[in-house]
């Protein structure tokens, strides 16, 4: 009989062993549908790893999908720390998107300095308040946070949409001569583009800088600060944290909040340093909300490591446009990208369970211990919640 | 004569408990069988081993003198023997019938005939004088209609043997009087029932025999009626008498001590909205301990979270020293020096999950002595947290999550943070539950040790040696009402049984 024992902890060597494996194993079961499709195996990764690191502009192709990714991440995992789920990333991106284009618009011709600020303050705000509609409905009236933001996502996405495409805005384009074709937002001055810093060949928009920055300050905020502590012990137990007075209801509302602003900093990014204008169809198109989640679930909800998710993720996605082509399908892109991420985020399962190989107590009664409730009595039970990297993923219930 | 069902020198342990030890007891046909004892005495695991849920790891079950294994309570069932738990196992959107026969019925056939099962159903309940509506839907009905028909369910698939584990507590006592008169219908039929329970006045009411468990024996095994047994002898052979671990130096507390905690006219309400403490005073004074004493269930938890303002109070005060607290402001209470060590340790007193250094400051990390701004000063914290591991005699590190101590070292966790907050008042609950005696001993010195530094001591436990060993008077809950106030020197034990168990008893 094989049983599933949890694990009291984790050691840190045997999280990264674990996904290194995982990573291989799925290179392996993606080698097998390459192989049934008649690709080669090894060409095709070594054409992924040109494309996503190591041909000429590659990596900065990576970065720029990897610095809205980023700052997702961030935003996923923030809330996650607290066990909420805001999946609103990607309707957050939009909002804040929108709330910096606004800014950059209005800030038009100020110093580069004072319209980047405006943008970051305008995007962050947008996305902060757009989380606080589902923070709010959870706070007060316990409201499904997955729900809400999933659906918020799709309203967000149709008002940025409505504003470019279905109304004389303040954010569209009417005066330009590619406008009148086809609907666009305002471009922002050319002089008030973010800046790029340029190492060689490589080149970092600025907001990924902003995301490193602000990957630091999450992990520090998390780690000593009396706001990350509350975190802490609303995640561990929301009864201790109420017996210990703190005001759950309310950390909920700010931790919504704080999320959907890192959001809003990504669109604010996703403005000022590539579209420089709202775009509501790349935005749509990019799902980079999405992405964020599975980079921030990928590295185990740890702010410092979404900085590796976010390049992961981010140089999976460039390697996947540059693969597509005849000879190679857009589907068969995503199976390959599918099976690698299944792989490395299942195996965190491992992580947090040993499995056991344990002989049969009695013998005369097989069937009884694998039968439900009996099973109550067996201490090391599989615990009825999902989990990564040894946390509890079951979702906070309010009293 | 038969034995209907029993068990033959059954033992069942748990990780460092036995919960049953060599159990063996024989139930008659047409009988109802009560199996009396305090909470952990193992009451609820034999019912379990006796319905399938569990298996002994020694001994047998037999059902009419044949010795039975039950696999699964499906085994169980084809026997005839069907438990009543706790908690209901009922789909609240299906019907009373659709419930009855979910999983097993009489009928055959592909078809679910809606009309001709509520006939059926209706025909067992009329039979049993189960009142119950078979085509009302499970949400609408009370809490007794419900066990109502989690009965149908049982008789409708034909038990014999009956198992209500503790049935009486979600009733009303008009519920109650039903519930007794379906079961002697039911033994009127040759049907036999085990009734779990602690409440001597109902087990004399509607019982024949008792078995009683102390931790995990039978020590006794009573007719009722043959053996003339009465409330008073039930009620020592429960609570029983044991050598102690350690007790009070003789107390010296003056009268006028000021009062600590005063508690007046509390009503709070349960987790169902059901009144569960019905005008409750009690006073604990400067330097006393005073012990609630009583069968668990009967408002304890209610009662300590209503002072600590985990739980809304509709009506009374709660007043620590001379400062009233809000109601339901757990902050209020810890800043009006309120400390309290919850019978749930690891879920409410303590983060399981996160370290030692976290759990010592959980109350106090916004204090100017440990933090800076909004910065957590790690240092002090770390420095607090090696401080009282060592004056508390915490064996762990610093960086050990609770979870990964001891169950002793954990509550010791617990009364380190709770008692250096320099409380006015400390409420304990359960507060050597499930420890061993090394542990048991240091959590009750430690008691002592608040007591005389001055601290009020409201101490709530089950296990009324422990209060007689450590309070000055001793306070009797039962069902929401403070029975009597006794001093614990030269308390008479059988009073107290008696007062737990709902009885008058005059002054």
């Amino acid at each position: 009989m094989i049983r599933l024992e949890r694990r009291l902890d984790t050691p840190s060597w045997l999280s990264i062993a674990v996904v290194l494996f995982a990573f291989g194993m799925g290179l392996l079961l993606a080698a097998v549908v390459l192989l049934v499709t008649d690709h080669n195996p090894l060409s095709t990764y070594h054409s992924m790893l040109r494309a996503g690191f190591t041909n000429p502009g590659a990596l900065s192709s990576t970065l720029v999908n990897a610095t809205p990714i980023l700052l997702t991440a961030l935003c996923a995992l923030v809330a996650i720390r607290m066990r909420i789920y805001n999946i609103g990333g990607e309707g957050q991106l939009y909002m804040g998107a929108m709330g910096a284009a606004g800014m950059g618009i209005a800030l038009g011709g100020a110093p580069r300095p004072m319209v980047m600020v405006g943008m970051i303050a305008g995007g962050c705000l947008a996305g902060a308040l757009w989380a606080a509609i589902p923070g709010f409905l959870r706070s007060r009236l316990s409201t499904n946070e997955i729900l809400t933001t999933l659906m918020l996502n799709y309203v967000a996405g149709l008002f940025v949409y409505y504003l470019i495409f279905n109304s004389h805005s303040y954010w569209r384009d009417l005066t330009s001569g590619n406008a009148k074709f086809y609907p666009q937002g305002k471009t922002l001055d050319r002089a008030d583009w973010w800046p790029a810093l340029h190492f060689g060949h490589l080149v970092i928009p600025t907001g990924f800088i902003i995301g490193l920055v602000l990957a630091a300050v999450v992990w520090w905020t998390l780690r000593s600060t009396r706001a990350g502590f509350q975190l802490r012990v609303i995640a561990g137990s929301q009864s201790a944290a109420r017996y210990a007075g703190i005001r759950t209801k309310r950390a909920v509302l700010s931790v919504m909040v704080v999320s959907g602003g890192l959001a809003g900093v990504a669109g604010a990014s996703m403005v000022g340093d590539f579209t420089h204008m709202l775009d509501p169809n790349g935005l749509q198109q990019a799902q980079f909300g999405y992405a964020g989640i599975v980079a921030a679930a990928l590295v185990g909800f740890n702010p410092l490591a979404a900085v590796i998710g976010a390049i992961f993720i981010g140089s999976l996605t460039n390697a996947g446009f540059q693969l597509q082509g005849a000879t190679f399908p857009q589907g068969l892109v995503g199976v390959i990208e599918g099976i690698i991420l299944l792989c490395v985020l299942g195996a965190q399962f491992l992580t947090t369970y040993r499995i056991r190989r344990a002989p049969r107590r009695d013998p005369a009664a097989p069937a009884a211990a694998a039968s439900g409730p009996a099973l109550a009595d067996q201490t090391p039970v599989l615990d009825a919640s999902p989990t990564f990297a040894g946390r509890d993923l079951e979702p906070v219930t309010e009293p | 004569m038969t034995a209907a069902i029993g068990t033959r020198g059954v033992s069942r342990r748990f990780p460092g408990v036995i919960a049953n030890d060599c159990i063996t007891f024989d139930v008659v046909p047409g009988e109802v069988h009560a199996v009396l004892g305090e909470n952990g005495s193992g009451k609820t695991t034999l019912c379990k081993i006796l319905a399938g849920l569990y298996r002994p790891d020694e001994g047998d079950v037999v059902i009419d003198d044949e010795v039975v294994r039950f696999n699964s309570p499906r085994d169980a069932y084809e026997s005839g023997v069907f438990m009543v738990q706790q908690h209901f196992s009922l789909v609240e959107r299906l019907t009373v019938a659709d419930n009855v026969v979910l999983g097993w019925s009489k009928r055959r056939g592909f078809r679910h005939r809606r009309k001709e099962v509520e006939a059926e159903v209706a025909a067992t309940a009329e039979q049993f004088h189960l009142e119950v509506d078979p085509s009302a839907y499970v949400w609408q009905l009370s809490v007794g209609e419900r066990q109502r028909v989690e009965i149908l369910k049982a008789l409708y698939r034909g038990a014999r043997i009956l198992i209500l584990d503790e049935p009486t507590t979600v009733l009303t006592p008009q519920e109650c009087e039903h519930l007794f008169d379906s079961l002697r219908e039911m033994t009127a039929n040759g049907a036999s029932v085990i009734f779990v329970s602690h409440k001597l006045r109902e087990v004399m009411a509607v019982c024949d025999r008792v078995t009683v468990l102390r931790k995990g024996r039978v020590v006794g095994s009573v007719d009722i009626d043959e053996d003339g047994a009465d409330p008073r002898m039930l009620a020592r052979l429960m609570v029983g008498r044991e050598i102690s671990l350690m007790t009070k130096p003789p107390a010296n507390v003056p009268d006028d001590a000021p009062v600590a905690l005063d508690v007046a006219g509390l009503r709070v309400a349960n987790d169902f909205g059901r009144l569960r403490l019905k005008d409750v005073s009690l006073q604990v004074r400067r330097g006393e301990i005073v012990g609630l004493a009583g069968v668990a269930g009967n408002g304890q938890r209610e009662l300590a979270e209503a002072i600590s303002g985990l739980r809304e109070r509709q009506a009374g005060t709660v007043t620590v020293g001379d400062q009233p607290l809000r109601s339901s402001s757990p902050r209020h209470a810890i800043e009006s020096r309120l400390a309290y060590v919850p019978e749930d340790r690891l879920g409410t007193g303590l983060v399981a999950t996160l370290k030692v250094t976290d759990n010592v400051v959980l109350k106090d990390f916004r204090s100017p002595e440990l933090s800076w701004g909004p910065v957590i000063r790690s240092d002090k914290v770390h420095a607090r947290t090696r401080r009282l591991m060592e004056q508390f005699d915490v064996r762990g590190t610093p960086d050990n999550t609770v979870r990964q101590l001891s169950g002793g070292n954990a509550q010791k966790v617990l009364l380190a943070r709770e008692m250096s907050s320099d409380p006015v008042v400390l409420v304990v609950a359960a507060p050597t539950q499930g420890l061993d005696i090394s542990a048991t001993e240091s959590v009750r010195s430690l008691l002592l040790e608040a007591a005389a530094s001055g601290v009020g001591v409201l101490l709530i436990s089950e296990d009324l040696d422990e209060v007689l060993d450590l309070a000055d008077r001793v306070a009797v809950i039962y069902d929401g009402r403070i029975m009597g106030v006794v001093d614990a020197e030269g308390a008479d034990r059988d009073e107290i049984g008696l007062m737990m168990a709902g009885m008058e008893v005059g002054a």
